[in-house]
Order: structure tokens, then sequence, then C-alpha cells
């Protein structure tokens, strides 16, 4: 496909109605069930050595959103973890940051005063992540608030319910509605759309959920809340990186590709890399475009870049425990 | 490229190759009476080792082996005792399948991921499945038989395998022949028989009684010889139809029954419900597995006329990622040509469509300097009349051709000589069946290609040959 102003036409008369919309999302190619996981299965048998393996390891630490969501999160907690944010790896100053602490919104101001001018951002989760069972008036007043406290980023959660009951455009417009609240001009928050895909269950509707994201202007689309099980999985980020990849060639407009949850070794986050450059191209292959939602996985791509460097294991004692 | 894979090659170090090979024989290796050739590395044309050329009294020296150890050991064995060696081979390839891929590989010229995640362990998958049948076959083929009595082997069987899979295709000759109790000589195609001797060496360690197995080495005539001995009481063929049609001719008339596993030119049928990122994937593992030297490669491709043009974007897209190079490199997706030979073939038939009109695409890759290699290319355009469309190639060449309706994809379907194997990629089931069950192939993919399991029988209609192997059905050949 290529981009014509028809294209662009029929796009906009998708989100005219209901209709339209489920028209224009039960429209898009299917997907298989088995020939997608064996696709995903086949690029995780990329074989990533040596000097492959060292840049893919620096690039995966970049683009890591280190994430605490937790009831007993803390300022000191939160303060802890945007040290390491900044310095991962205290014993090399080569080692790059990360791209993003990702916090509950009462904890922005503490995230965002520890970070300052460091370039890490802040990323807020919102609209009364994980489960979204609020009003829309609560899950809106919820993004200014995380806004206003300097959230540079805003994670999302569509509502499953209203998507799984076949309500496109309800959750279409509440997208466009939290997009709205994320604010203004230079000082808009970017906005990612959390699809929850464990409770979409089926790559079919990970695919249509992942159009309707991008088409009410998410910036990033991303699978899981990590409250989810099934969160992150190998074949659902390959069935939403072609579709940003599909949404480029049609609209000319590049979103980005969050999975978050259940990626913890280096391994795995090498397999992302690679279906990232292999599926969606190697655009894709910058913090601005491809991100890991993870809290443990850093300190494994920390302990493999040390062996990289030294040539032997070091152990957990030689990472930060924060 | 922001993202450069560095070299990930697959360590040659596990596999030790003789500087010479004789003829397996009676349960030891000897010498030939003729003389030898040699076999390369089709990614280098390294020569990797001399290999004794059987001629026919070495063969008849096999085949007099094999009727020896069938009438002494192997006939007169329990269907228990038999499924014993038969696990202890496929737990012996199993545990050695590292060291059979990178010989099959080097041998080849396959990529180390085919031969390590496909070959070796279906292989093994196939010993495992009819050793659990050998002492079953009562059940296998109830009233199987003239005599309505339990089924009996025919004797000695004279297998001839090709170059594309020569490790697979012993496995898928050898092991019902075993469990049904007979005996076997397997010629392995000429240049590639070195797992085929490896095999032998398995089966010394599997203690397998002497002139149960015997493999003799060697070209066409030594395949001749095989066929056409006297005291052979089945012959098991795969490779090419001109050959299958010698060998056919050869052996009417006299007792011997006959299993052919020919050519093919397999429609691969894209609807426009299709899954498409999926059916795009089939497409490619359709005629790319193993460079396209596949019997059953999807090697046609019919799309439906209103998503052909978006079809073949997207081919040309996923193919621009396929990597073409070293077979032993752990990323390489496309291997070496096997010989100079069918590198020759290949480039002759592309040639013809470019004559004929067709519009040749390929992929933009580098090419090593040594070795045989021809970069993975799509002919669109193409039609029915074109050579393209109607020959076997047998290479990494895909020929496009587009249908308008589901009449129109099966009756080009079927406009063929051959009729191996076919693929449909639709979302609607209903159309999958009807679809299916139009089509005159012995094995029809639906939302897949190319997937093999033991337990299902595969064989052609047509000049693709008779006969079935694997699953239950694979059994019948081999029993009287």
């Amino acid at each position: 496909m290529t981009i014509t102003p028809s294209t662009a036409t029929a796009l906009s008369d998708a989100v005219a109605s209901d209709s339209a919309l489920r028209g224009f999302l039960h429209g898009l190619p299917g997907v298989d069930q088995v020939g997608a996981e064996q696709r995903a299965a086949a690029l995780g048998t990329r074989s990533i050595k040596t000097t492959a393996k060292a840049w893919a390891l620096d690039l995966a630490v970049s683009m890591v959103d280190l994430t605490t969501l937790e009831g007993n999160d803390t300022p000191g907690k939160v303060r802890t973890l945007a040290a390491k944010a900044m310095r991962p790896d205290p014993t090399d100053p080569g080692c790059p940051a990360t791209a993003a602490v990702c916090v509950y919104g009462d904890l922005v101001g503490v995230a965002k005063e520890t970070l300052g001018t460091s370039g890490v951002k802040v990323a807020s989760v919102a609209t009364a992540f994980p489960a979204g069972r609020v009003p829309l008036e609560v899950k809106l007043a919820d993004v200014r608030d995380a806004v206003a406290a300097g959230a540079d980023e805003i994670d999302m959660v569509i509502d499953r319910g209203a998507f799984l009951a076949g309500r496109y455009l309800e959750v279409y417009e509440e997208i466009v509605a939290t997009k709205a609240a994320c604010g203004q001009g230079d000082r808009r928050a970017h906005l990612k759309v959390i699809l929850e895909t464990g409770e979409l269950q089926t790559y079919d509707n990970v695919r249509r959920a992942s159009w309707l994201g991008m088409l009410a202007g998410g910036d990033f689309i991303k699978t899981s809340t990590g409250k989810v099980q099934p969160a992150a999985t190998m074949p659902v980020t390959l069935v939403m990186l072609e579709a940003v990849r599909d949404f480029r060639e049609t609209t000319g407009t590049q979103i980005g590709v969050k999975p978050a949850g259940g990626i913890r070794t280096a391994k795995d986050a090498i397999k992302y890399l690679v279906m990232v450059n292999e599926v969606a191209g190697e655009d894709w292959l910058h913090p601005d475009w491809f991100r890991f939602g993870a809290s443990t996985l850093l300190n494994d791509l920390l302990m493999q870049r040390q062996k990289l460097a030294t040539g032997h294991y070091s152990g957990p004692d030689y990472v930060t425990l924060d | 490229m922001k993202f450069e894979y560095a070299p990930a090659p697959e360590s040659r170090a596990i596999v030790d190759i003789a500087s010479s090979y004789g003829l397996f024989v009676d349960g030891a290796f000897t010498s030939g009476s003729g003389s030898s050739f040699k076999t390369i590395n089709p990614a280098t044309e390294e020569v990797l080792a001399e290999v004794a050329e059987a001629d026919a009294a070495d063969v008849d020296r096999a085949v007099k082996a094999a009727r020896r150890a069938y009438t002494r050991v192997w006939s007169r064995m329990s269907g228990a005792e038999r499924g014993k060696y038969l696990f202890r081979i496929a737990r012996i390839i199993a545990e050695r399948s590292r060291e059979l891929a990178v010989l099959e590989s080097i041998d080849n010229g396959k990529p180390i991921k085919e031969s390590r995640d496909v070959d070796i362990p279906t292989a093994a998958a196939h010993f495992f499945y009819y050793a659990g049948w050998a002492d079953k076959l009562e059940y296998a083929l109830p009233g199987n038989g003239h005599s309505g009595a339990d089924p009996q082997p025919l004797g000695v069987a004279a297998q001839v395998i090709p170059w594309n899979f020569p490790f697979l295709m012993l496995a898928w000759k050898i092991a019902p022949a075993l469990a049904t109790g007979n005996t076997v000589v397997l010629k392995p195609a000429e240049t590639t028989p070195l797992t085929a001797l490896l095999f032998a060496e398995i089966c010394q360690q599997a203690d397998l009684p002497p002139g149960v197995v015997n493999i003799v080495t060697g070209a066409g005539e030594t395949g001749r010889a095989l066929v056409e001995h006297p005291d052979v009481d089945k012959v098991a063929f795969t490779g090419s139809t001109d050959v299958g049609r010698a060998i056919a001719r050869s052996v009417a008339g006299s007792r011997k029954k006959v299993t052919l596993e020919l050519g093919g030119k397999a429609a691969n049928i894209v609807f426009d419900d299709a899954p498409v990122d999926q059916a795009v994937e089939g497409i490619v593992n359709g005629i790319f597995f193993n460079q396209g030297h596949v019997c059953c490669a999807g090697s046609r491709l019919l799309v439906q006329e209103s998503v052909a043009e978006e079809v073949v974007e997207r081919l040309k897209r996923r193919m621009a990622t396929l990597r073409v190079g070293d077979p032993l490199d752990k990323n390489t997706d496309v291997g070496a040509i096997n010989s100079a030979e069918q590198l020759q073939r290949i480039r002759e038939l592309a040639e013809i469509g470019d004559a004929e009109g067709a519009e040749r695409w390929t992929e933009p890759c580098e090419l090593p300097d040594h070795g045989f290699w021809f970069a993975p290319t799509i002919f669109t355009g193409v039609s029915q009349a074109h050579r393209i469309a109607r020959e076997e190639i047998f290479g990494p060449v895909l020929s496009i051709l587009t249908f308008r309706t589901p009449q129109e994809a099966v009756a080009k379907a079927n406009n063929t000589p051959y009729g191996l194997s076919a693929g449909i990629w639709s979302d609607k089931g209903s159309r999958i069946l009807w679809v299916a069950n139009q089509l005159r192939a012995g094995v029809v993919w639906a939302n897949t290609f190319n997937r093999f399991d033991p337990a299902s029988p595969f064989g052609g209609y047509q000049e693709s040959g008779y006969g079935r192997e694997g699953g239950r059905h694979g059994l019948e050949g081999y029993i009287k």
C-alpha cells in the first residue's frame, strides 16, 4: 500500500461510525495462529554473537523503561530506581542510560526531581491502570494529574471490556480523549496505548486493537500492564510489529512498540531486537520506536555486558539491586 | 545496515571426514572393485573425500549379503526384536545429531539451521515412528495381503535416493523397510554420499546384524545395476521423473514391487482472504526452503488477482531479509546450490523465463566467490504457457501466476503433468476443504507448507510417482 489522498480519506472514514470502524477492523487480514507462532519461534533461533551481541545489549539497555508499579512503592524506592536508570552500571561510564523510568502517577514528581535534565524520561501509567474500570472523567483526571506533575510519557490502558463487547468506537474515542488530556504542542506527553493482549487473547484481536490504537493517535502501542498473564510474548509482539510496519506504509506515520512484562533475560531481549529488525525494519531499532517494559531485565543485560567485556560471569553481586 | 549479525559458524570439529570411503557391505567397510569419485563441498568446491564407485560386481556382493541376512536373520526375527534395533538406531541418530547435521550441511550445501532443525530430527523421528510399528504390523494393515495372513516382508529392497535431503530420504527408505522385515541395499546420490556412510557406522554401533543394511555408493550406473539386479524384490526410488520412468520400464514384467517419488511443480494458492503475513512466510518457506531443492516445493504461486500486487510487494520485502551464504553459519537462510550441474540447469531455465517475457526480480544480496550460488528469485507475469510454469526448476526460483476465482485456481493448479503437493491459503475453512478435494496432489497443505511428519503419508499423482511413504501407508510398499 502507498500513501495517497484516498487512503487518508479511507482511514478517516473508518472512524466515522461504529459500524464503519467495525467494518475496517474486521477487514484487516487475519492472523494464522500456527504460522505467526512458527515465525516468531524461527526468529528466536538467530544466533547473535560477539560484536553484534555487544551492540544489541547496549541498544537493549537504552530501550528499557525501568519499571516499578507496586502498591508498596515509596519515594525512596523510586529515587533508587531513577539513579539506576541514569547510570545502570556504576563501574562502566560507557554504559548507556535507560530510556525511561515508569511509575504510578503519584510518584512522577519524585522521579522527575531525581532524573532532572539527565534525558531519562518519566513515564507514568494512568487511566486507572491496570484495570481501567473507572468512569472516563476519572481516567482523564488521572492523566492530567500525571502530566501536570511532569510526566513525559503516559501509559494508558484501553477499555478491554468495550473492545471485547465490540464497542470499538467507544475504545477509539477514549484513546482520543486521553491523548487530548496529554497536553498540547511541545509539552504534550507521549501516549503509549496498552492493549493488554493477555486479555484480548487472539492474534486477530491484537491486530485490530493495534490499528485502533494507532488510528486514535497513540504514539506507541504496548502489549501489557504486566499485571495479567501472559504478558508480552514473541508472537504478540510480532503481530504488533507487522501492524506498525503496515500503518507506516499506509499513512506515513511511524508508531512505536513496547512489549512489557515477562522479558527477563538478555537472550530474550536480543530475540525481540532480531524480530524488530527483520519484521518492522531497522528504523525501529531506536529507543524512540521500541521499548522494553521491564524491571529485572536490566540487571541481566548488565551482567551479559560485563561478561562480554571481561570474558567471565561476575554474578549477581556485581550488579546493583534496587 | 544498523544490526549486522556477526558470523556465527557451527564448528566443523565435531565431525571427522575420512580422506576415502569404501562400500558398506555385510556389516563392514570394503573397498570397491571399481574406480572412485570425489565428493565436494558445494559452498566452497573443496574436495571432501574420495568415495568408491560400486560396479555391477560390488552391487551383486551387496545384494547377496542382503539376501543372506534376510533369509538367515532378519525375516526370522520377531517384530519386537527388529523394533529394538530401530529404536536403538533412532536414539543414536538423536545423540549424534549435531555431527550428522554438520556433515549434511558440508556435503549438501544446505543451511545448518535446516539440517539441525529439520533433516536430522525428522529422520530420527522416522526411525522412532517405524520402530513402533515393527511388532504391530497385523494392526497396521488388518486383513492385508492376498492370503489374509499376517503381513509378510518382500525380501531385499533396492533403494536409490536423491541429493536434496540425503539423510532424511535414507530414513524414509530404510526405516519402513527394516520395520517390516526386509533387508536393504541403498545407494545415496553421488554428490551427497557422506551421511549415508556415517549411517553405516551407526548401524555398526547399533550392532545391527551384518547385511541388513548395505550402502553402495556411485552414480547412475551403480543405481542401474542395483535396480536391475535379478535378486531384488523391491525397488524404491526418489529422484527425477526421467530416471523414474527408466526404472519403471526396466522392472516392467518382473516380480519387483516399485514405489517412485518423483518431481513436482506444486501450486501454492493464495486467496484474497488469506492471512497475508503468514501466507508470505509460507511462500518463502515453500520455494526457498533447502534452496528450492525440494520435490514438493511450492514453485508455482497462484495468487488471486485482487491481492496479487500487495502479496508480491510483501514477498519482495520479506525476501530482502533472507540471508544467503555460508551453510554452516547459524543465521544462514539459503545455502549453496548442490552442484555445478544443477546450478547450470537453474540458470538455463531462468534465462528461458526472461526470454519468454516473464519479469525477473532477484533478492539484492552478495554471493560468495567460490561454490555454487543462485540468489532467491521470483518471476512475475508468468502464464501457464511459460516453461518456467510447467517444468521443475528444482532451485530457488518462483513463478507467480494470478487467478480470478476458486474454479480457475483449481483448474490452473491441476493443469500440470505432476501432482505431488499443493498449498492453500485462506481464512475460510469451507473453501479450504473444497479446494483440497479438487486438487490432484498427494499432499495438500492448508495455511502452511513443507511440513513433514513421519505419521503423514507422502507421495504423488501422475508423473510425480506412485506409492506412499510415511505413516501406515508407508508400510504397504514393503509388505506382500
